[in-house]
């Protein structure tokens, strides 16, 4: 589904990512991990096609099409999604009128009509009862004086309206306390199949108890220096990051 | 002949359809000595440095339309409020439409200027009001000399009017280009409430340039809520200049959307004559072309323990020009004020330009006031969570523009006047986004 060769990033001049190799395919769940400034965050605004950063070298491919010269809202129309760790304040535009012109110009630009009101009421409900989301709360102006975790539960909302092939989760786990890492890890499960697949980006093992990965990738200074299974984030989870610096550096 | 002398040659003429005699026409001869040594205003002079008026004046403007013109309400209905039942004030070329009015005088005033000005009840009070807080500056003074048309509206006290106010002036384009003078009277007595709308619409590309005048008094506890809708085509013009005067406990509220027009000045005044008083100022402008719109206020706090809240936010896009200049005075007395005032911009497109100044002459020691000004594009990360969802980059950058106005929409009392707006917004920034804003 996703392939990264040799990818190098960099934002004015500096240089961020430095030679990412990654492959994902439908039907898996892969975690990447790393400590705090080694690059994660970057590789999935890159996958999702920020702007600001200039790809200096490598592909990436997206179910074998590039995804160099796509805009952010074209890559979205494909089927990537990224779960933003600081989503943005929208006051006076409500999650349902969000959620609809999302879903609505993602059809446009399929050449599809807009969702009948109904179909879309529908959908709204079967997926804020999925991650037990108040009606109340989807009248609410989008993420405006929604605490931390009402934040990240409404980032879940949102791709589970959109049904992404690939949803990049970074940090979702950040600012979570653990009834709502439950519920949030919970709706994450239930949206997964063989069809599609999910990319974890996080800085704790905890949420991976959740979410269980079926590779764990380790992020640092800009490169994937270590892949394993599931294990690994228990190994880092007891040793810290400070070892497979040390394993870099020799 | 240059503007300026036909208006004052026609003013001989206008003498001779008016009742001279009276102490409102002592004013208006009093006013157009004013005009006459003023003249327009030129950028020579400080408040007027930012908004030009000397292409506007080349025009060849009507001072009086030669002909009385009709509308049917279908050609117009969409320029009404018309979900909901309002009280109508129309004027069609500045001549009142008594077809597509709905007056009364049931227990209140809601009528015609020149009805209070002409029949003998209402002498006492006109001449009690009229003319009493317009500032005696060049532009109102010639609205003074020529003051004949507008709406009266009385409101005697503990009276909560339940319908708003609908005061709609249209110009039709018999006339090549026309020049309109309206003059509204607004008396709101104790504890007692009104909403008003007020609206100018150029049914043509005639050029129109509207020069009007309203005076607002507002007793003791009284309540008024003013919404101005400015969405009016690319040749017609409008200088809005508007006093409020409140006594205690009053609260006044003045919302200006300023969708459109070749050239929009907004001369808005405040005094606060009593405490406990609030008054709110608020705009949002949404401006491309050659557009532009100024803003000048000015709150007059003139007794302790009142507040005033100014929010102003501008979205200017291509060769747009914005003025702000937001001035308030805190007289030594006037201890223990809240005064706000934040004006807010968006800059489009490079050539797009704002002028925005605060001036505050505070003269008490005891005073919160706080000003901010910005000045700014749209933010790229905003854009990108947007994008990142699959809208489009116009949709997405309307969608910012709305969130960014939001805040002025709020406060707008009336709910089907608050869907309007939404809906002008959104036709103003060309998107369909899926929903109604």
């Amino acid at each position: 589904m996703l392939k990264i060769k040799d990818l190098h990033a960099s934002v004015d001049d500096k240089s961020i990512l430095k030679g990412i190799n990654l492959e994902v395919n439908a039907g898996e769940v892969h975690a990447i991990m790393g400590p705090n400034g080694s690059g994660k965050s970057t590789l999935a605004t890159v996958i999702a096609g920020k702007e600001d950063y200039e790809i200096e070298k490598g592909e990436i491919e997206f179910e074998g099409e590039d995804l160099h010269e796509l805009a952010p809202e074209e890559r979205a129309h494909k089927g990537i999604f990224l779960s933003f760790q600081y989503p943005v304040e929208i006051p006076g535009v409500s999650v349902t009128n969000f959620m609809k012109t999302a879903i609505n110009e993602t059809r446009k630009a399929k050449g599809l009509e807009e969702m009948p009101a109904n179909e879309m009421l529908k959908l709204i409900r079967e997926k804020s009862e999925l991650l037990e989301i108040d009606r109340k709360f989807l009248s609410r102006s989008l993420n405006e004086g929604f605490s931390g975790g009402e934040k990240k539960r409404n980032e879940i909302f949102q791709m589970a309206m959109l049904e992404p092939k690939l949803a990049i989760l970074d940090e979702t786990d950040s600012g979570l306390d653990i009834d709502a890492l439950r519920i949030v890890a919970n709706g994450v499960n239930k949206l997964k199949n063989k069809d599609n697949a999910v990319i974890v980006i996080t800085h704790y093992q905890r949420l991976l108890d959740y979410i269980v990965p079926d590779f764990v990738h380790v992020l640092y200074n800009g490169k994937i220096v270590k892949s394993g299974t599931k294990e690994l984030a228990h190994e880092l989870e007891e040793k810290g990051y400070d070892w497979i610096k040390e394993e870099v550096l020799q | 002949m240059e503007l300026k002398d036909k208006l004052i040659s026609s003013f001989l003429a206008f003498e001779n359809h008016v009742d001279v005699d009276s102490k409102i026409h002592d004013i208006r001869s009093e006013a157009i000595k004013t005009f006459e040594q003023e003249g327009f205003p030129t950028k020579k002079v400080e408040a007027w440095k930012y908004t030009s008026l000397n292409a506007l004046l080349k025009t060849d403007f009507s001072v009086f339309p030669k002909q009385e013109n009709a509308l049917e309400f279908s050609e117009v209905k969409k320029y009404f409020l018309h979900d909901i039942d309002t009280y109508k004030i129309v004027f069609i070329d500045g001549k009142y439409s008594s077809y597509l009015s709905q007056t009364t005088h049931d227990g209140m005033d809601i009528c015609l200027m020149s009805a209070a000005l002409n029949k003998p009840k209402y002498r006492v009070i006109v001449e009690n009001y009229f003319n009493k807080i317009a500032e005696k500056d060049s532009l109102s003074s010639l609205n003074t000399a020529f003051a004949k048309e507008g709406a009266y509206i009385h409101i005697p006290r503990n009276k909560m009017v339940e319908k708003p106010i609908q005061i709609i002036h249209f110009s039709t384009g018999n006339e090549s280009a026309l020049m309109l003078q309206p003059r509204n009277l607004i008396i709101v007595d104790e504890n007692s409430h009104v909403q008003i709308i007020e609206r100018h619409q150029s049914l043509t590309d005639n050029p129109v340039l509207t020069n009007s005048v309203t005076e607002i008094f507002t007793a003791k506890r009284g309540i008024v809520d003013y919404y101005k809708i400015q969405n009016d085509n690319e040749n017609a013009s409008l200088i809005d200049n508007t006093f409020i005067n409140q006594k205690q406990e009053s609260i006044a509220s003045v919302h200006t959307f300023s969708f459109g027009g070749k050239l929009t000045r907004n001369n808005l005044n405040f005094y606060q004559n009593g405490e406990r008083i609030d008054s709110t100022l608020k705009g949002i402008t949404i401006i491309g072309n050659k557009q532009h719109v100024d803003h000048s206020t000015l709150v007059h706090h003139k007794q302790p323990n009142c507040e005033s809240h100014q929010d102003y936010k501008g979205i200017f896009a291509e060769s747009a020009t914005g003025v702000f200049n937001g001035k308030v005075v805190v007289d030594k007395i006037a201890q223990k004020i809240n005064a706000y005032q934040a004006n807010n911009n968006i800059l489009v497109d490079d050539k797009a330009t704002i002028n925005t100044k605060p001036q505050l002459e505070i003269f008490a020691d005891d005073v919160k006031c706080s000003h901010g000004c910005t000045v700014g594009q749209l933010d790229d990360d905003a854009l990108f969570y947007l994008k990142t969802r699959g809208i489009h980059e116009k949709e997405a950058k309307a969608l910012l523009m709305y969130a960014f106005a939001n805040n002025v929409l709020a406060s707008v009392k009336i709910p089907e006047l608050k869907q309007r707006i939404n809906k002008l917004i959104a036709n103003k920034l060309g998107v369909n986004i899926g929903f109604n804003l």
